[in-house]
């Protein structure tokens, strides 16, 4: 059987907005929600939308992601007809290059996408929180027969200058295309999720590689050559929960927004988002813990008091310590009496006792990896930054 | 232990348990939040080296089915070796039940095996420890057969098996004993030796008649042998009583207990995966000393408790000393204390349940109170 759509997800991007957690990580590797990385979501989307073919490009880091993704299993994705690929960059008779840009990216594995023959390529990127059913948006492009069909989500009036805004006609025709416009003529934005029938895709990426003063973007480059060629480009709207975490303040935000009384997304429904799990056995609450408002993962400890936050898996919470609106990454610990506040405590790390690590609603406070937060305010910094 | 096989015996004395075991095996009863039984023996195994595992399988095991799968879990799903199924065989009417005949029809999968030795352990004991000692003392002294032993909790007094053994751990005396009173050295159901002398003594026992490997190998055929007893000083208790298994949990609130049962140093306990999502803590959760497991939900007061995967509390619910199994859902305002419910159990609003420590109260799986 000939098969309807293959995935490539661009994860080989630094993340470098998200500082100290992508020095050692790429950032769709970043920890989420407790127990989830970022990645899980498209992936997740992928197996329950009934795409089993999926290309993951890696290029920053890519240890850690590929140890995480390892045959896909975690998402039923290791299948004999199909799974998940890992793509990196890689060397030719004719020399070797990097990634230059998205559209590159997809372009050097343009060999991949004919192994198996789709009629659709799904575009997707390893840095957003949604929950989607990518089955109805290759649906809407059969039905309005598009060379592109591109996710849009609308955004509030005054965040659209910050995205790519699509300018479309009654039928959802997208008629322009600006990159973060100063004064936007709609408030769809585009969610960096792109659907095209193969041939197409191929056509216009072949002359997009060609061409020297090309930056190799879909968004810079491509989409709007395809739009000055009056392509059939379909905008899709979608209406769920999607969360660009490409910065700490977003990243920060995301995680809070699960742990409103109705969360965003549904995490363990039918539709749940899997991840490679440890198994961990169920977390542990001390006699004198205090926990509110929080998301809490396998494995942890808390003794102290933790509210409105959320705890990744092996978190450790001493007696008398106290953590308000934080996000602590797997295997941190907060010692004795300390007070975290408006943080992420990356992995690994560890805020002595008696510290105080409190950052601001805008100014959230970040610590890498395998770093330590002494109580005088001083820190080490982890290993992994070679 | 490349050299070992394991065999896990999952046909234990299920009569003691009464109401929990009328609908599952032993194996498969939930513990600590999110095992089975079957874990920890098995667990045990792979993070001792063993590679190659035979399950022997109780008439009822679709449970057992369930939860092992291909083994994945627990990286016994190989190419070469990893896990085995050995089902039960159909018995005459009439016939007592007893694990030996079971062994006996497929002792042919342990003759077939490389290894040289066999580890049994049944699934009716709480533990996590390392095997290779066990092998270590087994060859030093010449041993034909070697069980691992540690002194009874107090609240495991039920039917089982006590050893007398020399400082040496030379063992001279067994017996099948009724009421096991506290630090009385009893077995753990955990057995080592050579295959070939395994093969011999079912064979033995089962051609004389026999049934229950305890009475007619332990007992009977294996008089004669060199037993020594290896005593396991960790955290062991055996699931023998409705009793047993609420102190059992309950032990699991000790940090140290929870910490050395599960994880032990790089050496956890694994079970089936499940995808559940982290717990979330809402407006007016109280929680104290207790373990919650991925999937709930929780809105009420919660002490001293342990909560299984995907339960639900209400707001105002309050719960005490008890035990509530997967997808339990207490309902607002109901006040549960020492109250053991099984999966799929709701406590619908208002009501109020209440047993003792020294006798919980128990409620059947899927029943709606």
């Amino acid at each position: 059987m000939k098969t309807t759509c293959v995935a490539m997800i661009l994860a080989g991007g630094q993340g470098s907005r998200l500082g100290a957690l992508t020095k050692r990580v790429a950032k769709p590797a970043v920890s989420f929600g407790g127990k989830y990385r970022i990645i899980d979501f498209p992936l997740s989307n992928c197996a329950h939308s009934g795409i089993e073919r999926v290309g993951v490009l890696t290029q920053y880091r890519p240890f850690e992601l590929h140890n995480y993704l390892g045959n896909g299993d975690a998402w039923d994705l290791d299948v004999r007809a199909g799974g998940l690929f890992i793509l990196p960059p890689y060397a030719r008779d004719k020399g070797a290059d990097w990634y230059q840009g998205t559209a590159d990216a997809i372009y050097q594995n343009l060999y991949f996408i004919s192994f198996s023959d789709p009629e659709y390529v799904l575009v997707l990127s390893g840095d957003h929180i949604y929950s989607m059913d990518y089955s109805q948006m290759i649906r809407a492009h059969k039905e309005k027969g598009a060379e592109a069909t591109i996710a849009v989500i609308r955004v509030p009036d005054e965040e659209a200058p910050r995205f790519g805004i699509m300018n479309t006609d009654k039928k959802g025709r997208i008629l322009e295309f600006e990159e973060k416009p100063k004064h936007p003529k709609s408030n769809l934005a585009s969610m960096g999720i792109y659907l095209f029938s193969t041939d197409f895709l191929r056509k216009y990426l072949e002359a997009d590689a060609r061409k020297r003063t090309s930056s190799h973007d879909f968004g810079k480059d491509v989409i709007p050559k395809m739009l000055k060629d009056k392509a059939k480009l379909y905008a899709y709207a979608f209406d769920g929960y999607w969360k660009d975490v490409g910065t700490i303040e977003s990243l920060w935000e995301a995680n809070m927004d699960f742990l409103a009384d109705v969360p965003p997304i549904d995490l363990g429904g039918r539709w749940r988002i899997r991840s490679a799990n440890h198994s961990m056995p169920p977390h542990y609450l001390g006699p004198r813990a205090k926990v509110r408002h929080s998301m809490i993962n396998e494995g942890s400890v808390v003794l102290g008091k933790v509210e409105h936050s959320v705890l990744s898996s092996g978190v450790h919470i001493d007696p008398g310590a106290v953590v308000t609106n934080s996000v602590l990454m797997p295997f941190a610990r907060v010692g004795k009496g300390a007070v975290v506040d408006h943080a992420i405590v990356g992995q690994g790390s560890f805020i002595e006792p008696g510290a105080s690590f409190k950052g601001e609603e805008d100014k959230i406070r970040v610590t890498g990896d395998e770093t330590v937060y002494h109580a005088d305010g001083t820190i080490t910094e982890g290993g992994g930054s070679f | 232990m490349k050299n070992v096989m394991g065999l896990v015996n999952l046909q234990a004395q299920e009569e003691l348990l009464s109401a929990l075991t009328d609908q599952r095996p032993l194996a498969s009863l939930p513990f600590g939040g999110r095992y089975r039984l079957i874990d920890f023996p098995i667990s045990c195994m792979v993070n001792s080296g063993i590679r190659n595992v035979g399950a022997i399988l109780p008439t009822n095991s679709r449970s057992i089915l369930d939860h092992l799968r291909s083994g994945k879990d627990w990286d016994l799903a190989r190419h070469h070796k990893g896990l085995f199924y050995l089902p039960s065989v159909r018995k005459l009417k009439g016939e007592p039940d007893g694990d030996l005949q079971n062994m006996y029809s497929n002792l042919d999968f342990v003759e077939n095996s490389s290894e040289e030795f066999v580890l049994m352990a049944n699934s009716s004991a709480v533990y996590n420890m390392d095997f290779t000692p066990v092998m270590e003392m087994h060859l030093k002294h010449a041993a034909d057969v070697t069980m691992v032993t540690s002194p009874a909790m107090g609240s495991d007094a039920s039917t089982g098996i006590v050893i007398k053994a020399a400082k040496s751990g030379n063992v001279t005396d067994i017996c099948l004993q009724q009421n096991i009173p506290k630090g009385e050295e009893r077995a753990l159901g955990i057995y080592f030796m050579k295959k070939q002398l395994y093969i011999e003594l079912v064979r033995q026992a089962v051609e004389h008649g026999g049934k229950d490997f305890r009475v007619d190998v332990l007992l009977r055929a294996a008089k004669g042998c060199r037993i020594y007893a290896y005593h396991q000083k960790g955290y062991a208790c055996r699931v023998c009583s409705i009793q047993a298994y609420y102190d059992t949990n309950l032990d699991l609130l000790n940090h140290k207990v929870w910490e050395e049962l599960f994880l032990r140093g790089g050496a956890p306990i694994s079970t089936k995966v499940k995808d559940m999502a982290p717990v979330r803590y809402l407006e007016g959760a109280k929680v104290k000393n207790s373990i919650v497991a991925n999937g709930c939900e929780i809105a009420g007061t919660v002490e001293n408790s342990i909560l299984f995967r995907g339960v639900k509390v209400e707001p105002g619910a309050v719960i005490r000393n008890s035990i509530v199994m997967q997808n339990g859902i207490i309902g607002s305002r109901a006040d549960i204390e020492c109250v053991i419910t099984d999966k799929n159990v709701v406590i619908t609003a208002g009501k109020v349940l209440q047993g003792a420590r020294t006798y919980p109260v128990y409620i059947d799986k899927n029943k709606r109170v």
